[in-house]
Parts: C-alpha cells; structure tokens; sequence
C-alpha cells in the first residue's frame, strides 16, 4: 500500500501517433478522451518513490484498481 | 403566481395555503421543437432564455433525476468576472451583468450578494500581474481594485499577513463578484421555464440520441422515444458519455472537486477570498457555515467524493492563509464531477451532428457561467450563430490551435486547469 501523494497521473494511458507532422491523430491524442464511467486504463508516474511510470487499470465509479504494471516504451509520453 | 412583499404578508395572515408549486412536473409529449439534456442550472437557464428572448416554448428539459441534483447543488457559489483572457473575459463580464439583473427577471429571491472577490497575492510578480488584469477588467467596463497590504488588511484583518513562505503582499479586490444561493438559481430558472410552457420532465434519463443523414432526429428515454428538430446536451459532468451516444468523441476528462463547510458561525468572513499561493478559496455562506474548497484531486473520477490527501492539502492551505479556521470544526466535505478541458475553459457550439449543441467542459468554473451560459446557448440554437459573448467557445479550437484560453498556462493536460 503506497501513499496517493507519491503518484502523479497522467491520464488515458493511449499509444503515440505515427509521425512528427501535427495530424487528426496527434489532436485526438492530446485533446480527445474516451473518458469512461467504469475501467479505465492510464498512465501513473511514481515521482516522490522509484520515478517509474505505471500503466494502473482502475475503476473510475470506484476508484477500485484491478492492477499496475510497469509501463513499456510504447506508453510513456 | 408572482412572489412580492405583499404577498409573503398576505400569506403569512392567511395560514401560508395560498402557495404553489412552483414549475409543472410535465409528462414527456412525443415531439418537441427542442430538447434539452439536463436539468441543471445551465440547462434550466437554456429553457428561460430560448423562451424568453427567443419566443421558443415548445421546449422539453430532460433530467434523469430531479431538477438541481447535480453540480448547480454541489458547488460553492461564488460569482465573479475577472477572467483575464479574451473570450473568457467577455463572456464572464456578460453573465456577471444577467446576474445583477436576475432577481427581478426571474421574479426570484437567488440571494445574490456583491460582497466583493478578493484575490491575495504573495510576490511582486503575481501583483504585477494582478494589475495587469485589473487594468484589463477595467477596461472592458467591469470592476477591479488593486489593494496594497494595508487595502487588505482594512477589509480582512484576520489573515496571516507575516506567513513565513507566503507572506501577503496586497490584492485584487472585484466588488461586483461574490455568492448567490445554487438551489435558488435552479428553482427559479426552472420557475420561469415552466410558466413559459417549457416542460420539465424529471426522473427521465436520455438512453440514445437519434441521428439520421447527419442530422439529429430525436432520443430514446427511460420514458420512451421523444423526437426533436434540435438536440442540446448540457450534462457537464457526464458529457462524454451522453455524447458518446451520438458517436461523439470530446476533449474532455472527468475529475472530481471536493468542497467543505463547517458548522454555522457568527458572521466573520464578509467576502470571497482566494490564496493566491495555493488554490484555496473561502467564503462565508448566509447561514454561518464557512464554505471552501482546493483542488481537484487530479485523477480521472465519476465518484462525487474525493480522497483524504486533497482533503488535509486544502486544510492545510486553509490553515495558512486563514489561521483564525482552524477553530471551527469541520461539518461536511462533498465531492462534485467536473468536465475537465484541455484548456481549461468551456465549449458552447454546435456539434458536428446537425442540430445537435453542445454545452460542456466547465471545468469547475460552471456556477458564476449559468445566465451567460443559457443565454449563449439559447442564442445558438435560436440563431444558428454564436452570441456575441461566445464566439469563441468552439469545439475546434483544439484541433486548429486557434483561440485557446489557457488561464494558467499548463497545456493541454486536462487535469491542470
């Protein structure tokens, strides 16, 4: 069990867009949310503890989390 | 039935018997010319003012619970207009002066009390740009005073001017701004609705959104199918999801934002004043309670309660801006959902869908926008065009870069606003 005041979050845990050029893609990554009622996928970063960023599936009625894993390269902002 | 001094006299010998309802509890008719989501207070206000300005009565207000059961009943009902970017600052300063006039074109008591909006600031940097602001209010017409320390220590005495890390360096005092009673704001935007003919059909929750050849049709209920010309959704809070229904994709995230109030006390706060080193606010409502508030507890919410360490970070900015609170004793803390914007400020513009409006991403800035908001709102689906106060609430913005308003400055990270 961790403190809340370690963790900062990012938000939706999405995938980057293709290219560097700004597209509908890069809005709809930035800007865009599917936002749900329910589970949610998103991204934590662990700043006052190990620095490492987490992807956290957790339920945003509940705010139950149903697991944490390390976040891969293709998560990461 | 019109409320006047009269009357409550009358009543008051009479036994009180002589009191209604004071909207119709409609039952849904199959068509209307307008539907709009939500029976909140901008929704509420929508109804009023397509009814009045506009002569648009053939009106239904959907609400899937009771009329003001959201955020109108959740926030801490400060009003003010001291925005400082263009197209904030004009449409804040237009809701500010339908506030003024609210009372009497409502027929309504919202208990709107202009006891003044005080800004502290805490370095040469942040006065600096208080003037700034100051200068820009006053020039669009609206009020604005730049208070030195001793300005502020004459108006609150109380503070902790000497604070080791914030001391107070003065303020930017709004007269205008202050509180008014939510609930009051609902009833009797709901009132003037109702009498207008605009029905208000409560305990109906919308289930889909129609839409044929990219153009909205009607929506499906818990009471059944109703069919419309035109559609507005206006449910900040749960934005995505009623949009979703349309097959709509917004900018915006859900957070929550809690507030707190302690027990009753005798009157010792007489204005709305804000820690300009921490995001904490505090007003003393009509009753006695101190009403304040902080930050959003930051991570993506549904839940209309927050957690303990936003809860101790808002006592203990409290504590350092206000130490005498620190004798009350705390009654209640609640939590209310907030569209969360990428810039921070809301969107009120027609969907991509035809006759399909949106009305969101308030942020936690929604309460002082509701005539504005309605007015704006009305005036779109009316017209087709966007009030004047409004032009630049459009949904594209986003994508074009053009015409964001990022107060703070934080980017397009939805829960730094």
């Amino acid at each position: 069990m961790r403190d809340l005041r370690e963790f900062s979050v990012r938000g939706a845990a999405l995938p980057e867009p293709e290219g560097a050029e700004w597209s509908a893609a890069w809005d709809d990554y930035l800007h865009n949310r599917d936002n749900p009622a329910g589970e949610s996928r998103e991204l934590w970063y662990h700043g006052q503890g190990c620095g490492a960023w987490l992807v956290v599936t957790r339920d945003t009625v509940s705010h139950e989390i149903a697991s944490a894993a390390l976040a891969g390269a293709e998560d990461t902002p | 039935m019109r409320f006047s001094a009269l009357r409550i006299l009358k009543e008051g010998l009479t036994g009180n018997k002589g009191w209604q309802a004071h909207w119709r509890d409609a039952e849904p008719k199959p068509a209307y010319d307008v539907i709009i989501i939500g029976g909140g207070g901008h929704g509420l206000a929508t109804a009023h003012y397509l009814a009045k300005r506009h002569g648009i009565t053939n009106v239904a207000v959907l609400e899937k619970g009771y009329l003001g059961g959201g955020n109108i009943g959740r926030n801490t009902t400060i009003v003010r207009a001291n925005y400082g970017l263009p197209g904030n600052s004009e449409f804040y300063s237009h809701s500010l002066k339908l506030w003024e006039g609210l009372e009497q074109d409502l027929n309504y008591n919202v208990m709107m009390s202009q006891r003044g909006v005080l800004n502290l600031c805490h370095s040469d940097g942040q006065r600096d740009a208080f003037a700034r602001r100051g200068n820009a209010m006053r020039n669009q017409g609206d009020d604005a005073e730049l208070l030195d320390r001793e300005g502020v220590r004459k108006l609150v005495p109380f503070l902790d001017f000497d604070n080791a890390r914030f001391p107070v360096y003065g303020g930017l005092f709004h007269g205008r701004g202050g509180t008014a009673r939510h609930d009051a704001v609902a009833w009797g935007f709901a009132r003037s609705a109702s009498d207008r003919g605009v029905d208000l059909i409560q305990n109906c929750a919308v289930t889909g959104i129609d839409v044929e050849n990219g153009r909205v049709t009607g929506v499906q209920t818990s009471r059944g199918a109703i069919k419309a010309k035109k559609v507005a959704i206006v449910v900040a809070g749960r934005s995505s999801q009623v949009a979703a229904m349309a097959g709509l994709r917004l900018p915006i995230e859900s957070h929550v934002l809690q507030a707190f109030v302690t027990e009753g006390l005798k009157p010792c706060l007489d204005h709305v004043v804000t820690f300009g080193m921490g995001h904490f606010y505090i007003s003393q409502s009509d009753k006695g309670g101190l009403v304040f508030g902080g930050d959003l507890d930051f991570y993506p919410s549904y839940a209309a309660r927050g957690n303990l360490p936003m809860a101790e970070h808002v006592m203990e900015a409290g504590m350092a801006m206000v130490p005498m609170i620190g004798q009350a004793r705390l009654l209640r803390s609640w939590g209310g959902i907030m569209d969360m914007s990428p810039d921070g400020s809301p969107i009120i513009d027609r969907a991509p869908i035809d006759g399909l409006y949106l009305n969101c991403g308030w942020c936690y800035g929604g309460f002082k926008a509701v005539p504005g908001s309605g007015d704006a709102l009305a005036h779109l689906i009316a017209t087709d065009t966007p009030h004047k106060a409004a032009t630049r609430y459009r949904l594209d913005r986003f994508a074009t870069g053009r015409g964001l308003m990022d107060e703070e400055a934080t980017g397009s990270q939805h829960n730094l606003h």
